[in-house]
């Protein structure tokens, strides 16, 4: 929010908590955000699991989080591009 | 007999005082910056809550929690224990970053120019396995236009000759120059699938180096409306290299935090980042009171996020290879608490 919309950081925090279900004092909590990403399929830090095949990668969790908070997210624009999932837009060639 | 504390000077070596004394490096501190910027100094109560912050012998300090604020980098994907991508993981993975910045260790728009093919295709595979937002970082760096690295005539050499009209000349080639370079890489970036672009160091060469920078935003924000633009400022005031520069009827030389930030914003920026110089000689009381007090102005009418630069040499954090956590966790604390930033 703060990146792409230049949103400060309260309105940014109120405005994820809301689209999470969260207070924005959760946002901090690691314990009640593990729930949420797991609920939410946001992706998370799987290092202390030996296997998570149905866990969501990164551009997978991406896709999730650009429409949880209504917000595109350019690599998830441009993967949706390239592989024709938006049939809408001509792939740029910049050579 | 007044208990004494452990604490920093600006060069990081650790030295004790009172806290008597510690409040009189504070006062010092934001009189000085107070002087210097022509800034109201810092309240009472601001500088009795960096006193309880500073007059302490614990080894951490933090916000209190429900306050924590997010972190970008310059740096962080730099190869230091693997590939690029590898060291943006783990700064993601197990240093729980909240952002990442693709960089290369020569970190000029002049130099990536030259392998941005390779530097776009690193961008788009980082984006593969990276969650958090992912920024490419390099800085403006005018210097490198002029001869002999650049095309542009040395106005390092020229003005020292008195040849002020040439010297002026000479910038002004420069900044054209670069605003295609940055200009031509954010392009390059966003179709790489980049969240965003760090303009670092911004006004290291002075005024061109400066205004090279905002004309280039406008050009980045015109082609790429839902880009993120960040500037990292090199220091706490801009350098009249040229004198004369001016960006939307404002004149570059001699500004502080507050008409920084109002730039950055009007060129389209989205973070902005100022950057406090530390004095090695003073305290590290002293130099956050002078950082806080010359920054405070530009939170008053921010209104687009600051990520004030805390770090080596800013920021009130040691000018020192091996930060010292108690320094750094105070400067940090001390700079969310007073400013309310949004970020560091």
């Amino acid at each position: 929010m703060q990146i792409t919309r230049g949103m400060r950081i309260v309105d940014a925090k109120a405005y994820v908590a809301e689209r999470l279900g969260v207070s924005p004092f959760d946002l901090s909590d690691p314990i009640a955000m593990e729930d949420v990403r797991r609920e939410r399929q946001l992706g998370r830090i799987t290092t202390f699991e030996i296997s998570y095949p149905t866990e969501p990668s990164a551009m997978e969790a991406k896709f999730r989080i650009a429409e949880l908070l209504d917000l595109p997210i350019n690599c998830v624009e441009k993967f949706k591009e390239r592989a024709g999932v938006r049939a809408d837009v001509e792939p740029k060639n910049l050579r | 007999m007044e208990t004494q504390y452990p604490t920093r000077m600006g060069d990081g070596s650790l030295t004790r005082m009172t806290r008597s004394q510690l409040r009189g490096e504070l006062e010092e501190g934001t009189l000085a910056a107070a002087s210097r910027g022509k800034v109201p100094s810092l309240t009472a109560d601001e500088l009795d809550h960096l006193l309880d912050i500073w007059a302490s012998p614990a080894k951490f300090s933090a916000v209190d929690i429900g306050d924590e604020v997010v972190l970008t980098y310059d740096g962080s994907g730099s190869k230091t224990v693997g590939t690029r991508t590898q060291d943006l993981l783990i700064y993601e993975q197990m240093f729980g970053a909240d952002s990442v910045e693709l960089g290369h260790v020569d970190y000029s728009f002049k130099a990536i120019r030259t392998i941005l093919p390779f530097e776009a295709q690193t961008m788009k595979d980082a984006q593969a396995v990276l969650t958090v937002p992912l920024m490419y970082g390099a800085m403006p760096n005018l210097g490198l236009y002029s001869k002999p690295d650049g095309p542009a005539p040395n106005w390092s050499e020229l003005l020292p000759l008195a040849r002020i009209d040439e010297a002026r000349a000479a910038q002004e080639d420069a900044v054209g120059y670069a605003v295609e370079d940055m200009v031509k890489t954010a392009d390059a970036m966003w179709e790489a699938g980049a969240d965003g672009i760090d303009f670092d160091t911004a006004g290291a060469a002075g005024d061109g180096d400066f205004l090279a920078t905002l004309l280039a935003i406008e050009r980045i924000r015109a082609a790429h409306p839902d880009m993120g633009i960040q500037v990292g400022m090199a220091g706490e005031f801009v350098l009249g290299m040229h004198g004369r520069l001016e960006y939307d009827g404002v004149r570059l030389a001699g500004l502080w935090p507050r008409g920084q930030m109002e730039l950055v914003r009007r060129a389209g920026a989205t973070i902005y980042g100022p950057a406090i110089t530390v004095n090695t000689r003073r305290t590290g009381a002293w130099n956050i009171a002078r950082a806080l007090t010359l920054v405070k102005p530009c939170m008053e009418v921010a209104e687009i996020p600051v990520h004030m630069n805390i770090g080596m040499g800013v920021g009130a954090v040691p000018t020192t290879s091996y930060l010292p956590l108690d320094a750094v966790a105070r400067a940090s604390r001390a700079t969310v608490d007073i400013l309310r930033l949004d970020g560091l």
